[in-house]
């Protein structure tokens, strides 16, 4: 009953939703190449400029995308606390003295600074852009790109299509043991359940009452789908698909902005250096 | 234990694109006593409203509520909503939901997929243990209300407390999971769809064990089912639920001489009133009240009239 938000897809009718997904899959690929290739801060203005059009296009909320960051806030703050701290450099940027403090290894530095702060945009930009895929492609889009982009390795015998399979199920699987789990926590909570205090371990133990029933369901589904299956007739390979992938104007059109891209970051790369 | 109801909405995910109006303003009210019954479809928030009984979905604080609307002028401010179970005051924070779930015991639909002890009696005396924890009930005392539980669903203590529950029929499972629910003494008692996928003898062996249920255990039983039968056998007030809203509340024997009505909305009806309007049909007018037994007696006086 409860429609669960699942992943963080985000349902709407745009450019960037109706793109091909494999095209969507090789544009962040290209766009993780792009943040590497950039060594200045020119090279990481124009893939957020790419990225500032690619989030207007998709009608994602700007403030929804932006909330992507707030699981690796923690993180891109201690990875620019510690380069702060180690990185030494002569290099001045501004007025002032190029080394502010040094204490044994540790080291306050104009350089240290800017290079953390390269580092902090760099993490943020990658976080951003690999969002963007999941809030403009539905999970099950996403694994017929990736089925279809892995194609190729079934050459050397690698079971593509049942990799695929199982991904898709997985997914498909996820919101379901979600619904399923919040049942089992209402029942128990229903007769007493507490799973809000008690330290760690009282915590990780009120759990036992809803992980074994959901297990036991997990395993139940799972009997009960592959049956299904089964009689069926079920084969595995040699099955067309329901939506057929296909590139359009529209895949062309990212793909020119992804070659731009890349050309523009790597002349800038080129022609202005490192950091400035 | 009386519930009041009045004005209560609920929305799924307010406020983001997958939002769903569950309930929709409704006000209802169930007397103590009662063996009520909740019908309707699936979406129109039957569930979603018993889950408010025992603050499994809780609503905001009524206060909050009320400042957290600016309201624009010559507005008039939306009616508080009102959710009471006895004396437990469900719109305020600071009631003790753990009291009122001992007070309310919650069945959901399929409860036997919430067994997971290694034995019978340790699954029942779960909620007691919950709930009773704090004042350390002795052992004998858990064992005596494992022992007392067991017998009001019809199962045999020493036979079944040491066994696992896994390796049960699914009827005593079912029967199992209710006395884990019971076992507390609940004054009222909620379940959902409890006769459902059982085969006809273990449908009315569940519906026999809740009017016993009913008279020794608890005050007030609440059953929401799709089974128009076990309803109209059953209850003393049935409410119809359609798209979150409370279209009526009767008791079964004047709901079902809407047959028409309730055919309209798509939903079923017992099998008394299905003959009872073919009867009709042939100019036969037989005035019960839809259980089986007083549609038998009435037609047989009818025949013992007519010769």
């Amino acid at each position: 009953m409860k429609a669960v938000a699942f992943g963080q897809y985000y349902p709407a009718n745009s450019f960037v939703h109706r793109l091909d997904p494999r095209m969507k899959l090789l544009f962040l690929v290209a766009f993780i190449v792009a943040i590497f290739v950039a060594n200045n801060f020119y090279g990481l203005a124009a893939c957020a400029a790419v990225l500032v059009f690619v989030i207007a296009f998709s009608r994602v909320p700007f403030l929804k995308v932006l909330s992507a960051v707030k699981g690796i806030f923690f993180l891109a703050i201690f990875t620019g606390a510690i380069n702060v701290l180690f990185h030494t450099g002569e290099k001045t940027y501004w007025a002032g003295p190029a080394v502010y403090w040094n204490w044994g290894i540790f080291c306050v530095s104009q350089e240290g600074i800017v290079f953390s702060v390269f580092l902090i945009l760099r993490l943020l930009l990658l976080v951003l852009c690999s969002s963007m895929l999941t809030y403009t492609t539905t999970p099950v889009s996403l694994t017929d790109g990736i089925e279809s982009i892995l194609t190729p390795l079934k050459w050397v015998k690698f079971p593509v299509h049942a990799l695929a399979l199982i991904m898709s199920i997985a997914l498909r699987m996820i919101p379901t043991l979600m619904e399923e789990t919040a049942r089992i926590k209402n029942a128990q909570t229903a007769r007493g359940a507490n799973f809000e205090s008690g330290n760690l371990f009282k915590r990780i133990g009120a759990f036992i009452p809803v992980l074994i029933p959901l297990l036991l369901s997990a395993f139940r589904r799972a009997d009960e789908l592959s049956d299904a299956m089964e009689a069926r007739c079920y084969k595995g390979e040699k099955r067309t698909k329901y939506k057929k992938l296909r590139f359009s104007w529209r895949d062309l059109v990212a793909f020119l902005v992804m070659a731009a891209m890349i050309a523009g970051v790597a002349l800038l790369r080129v022609y202005l250096g490192e950091i400035l | 234990m009386r519930i009041v109801a009045e004005h209560l909405t609920h929305i799924y995910n307010d406020g983001t694109p997958f939002a769903a109006k569950a309930l929709d303003d409704i006000s209802l009210t169930v007397e103590e006593g009662e063996f009520f019954g909740i019908i309707g479809h699936t979406g129109s928030g039957k569930s979603t409203f018993v889950q408010h009984l025992n603050a499994l979905i809780r609503l905001p604080s009524s206060k909050k509520h009320f400042h957290k609307k600016r309201l624009k002028k010559g507005e008039i401010p939306p009616p508080a909503t009102v959710l009471k179970v006895g004396d437990f005051d469900l719109t305020d924070k600071n009631t003790d939901f753990y009291a009122l779930r001992r007070s309310v015991g919650m069945v959901f639909q399929y409860p036997e997929y919430q067994l997971f002890a290694e034995t019978v009696k340790e699954d029942v005396a779960f909620g007691y243990k919950n709930f009773y924890g704090k004042g350390k009930p002795s052992e004998e005392e858990v064992t005596t209300a494992v022992r007392g539980a067991l017998e009001a669903v019809g199962l045999d203590y020493d036979e079944i407390a040491d066994k696992s529950p896994f390796d049960l029929s699914g009827g005593q499972k079912r029967r199992v999971a209710v006395a884990g629910v019971i076992v507390t003494k609940p004054e009222v008692l909620v379940l959902d769809e409890p006769a459902a996928g059982l085969d006809p003898l273990g449908k009315q062996e569940m519906m026999r064990l809740l009017h016993e249920i009913h008279g020794s255990w608890c005050k007030t039983v609440i059953i929401v089912s799709h089974d128009m039968d076990e309803i109209a056998e059953n209850c003393t007030h049935v409410a119809v639920f359609e798209e979150g809203r409370v279209r009526y509340v009767l008791p079964p024997s004047e709901l079902f001489q809407r047959a028409e009505e309730l055919l309209s909305l798509g939903l079923d009806i017992p099998l008394t009133a299905k003959l009872v309007s073919a009867l009709k049909r042939r100019g036969i007018s037989v005035d019960c009240d839809f259980t089986t037994e007083d549609f038998i007696r009435k037609v047989l006086a009818l025949r013992g009239g007519g010769a």
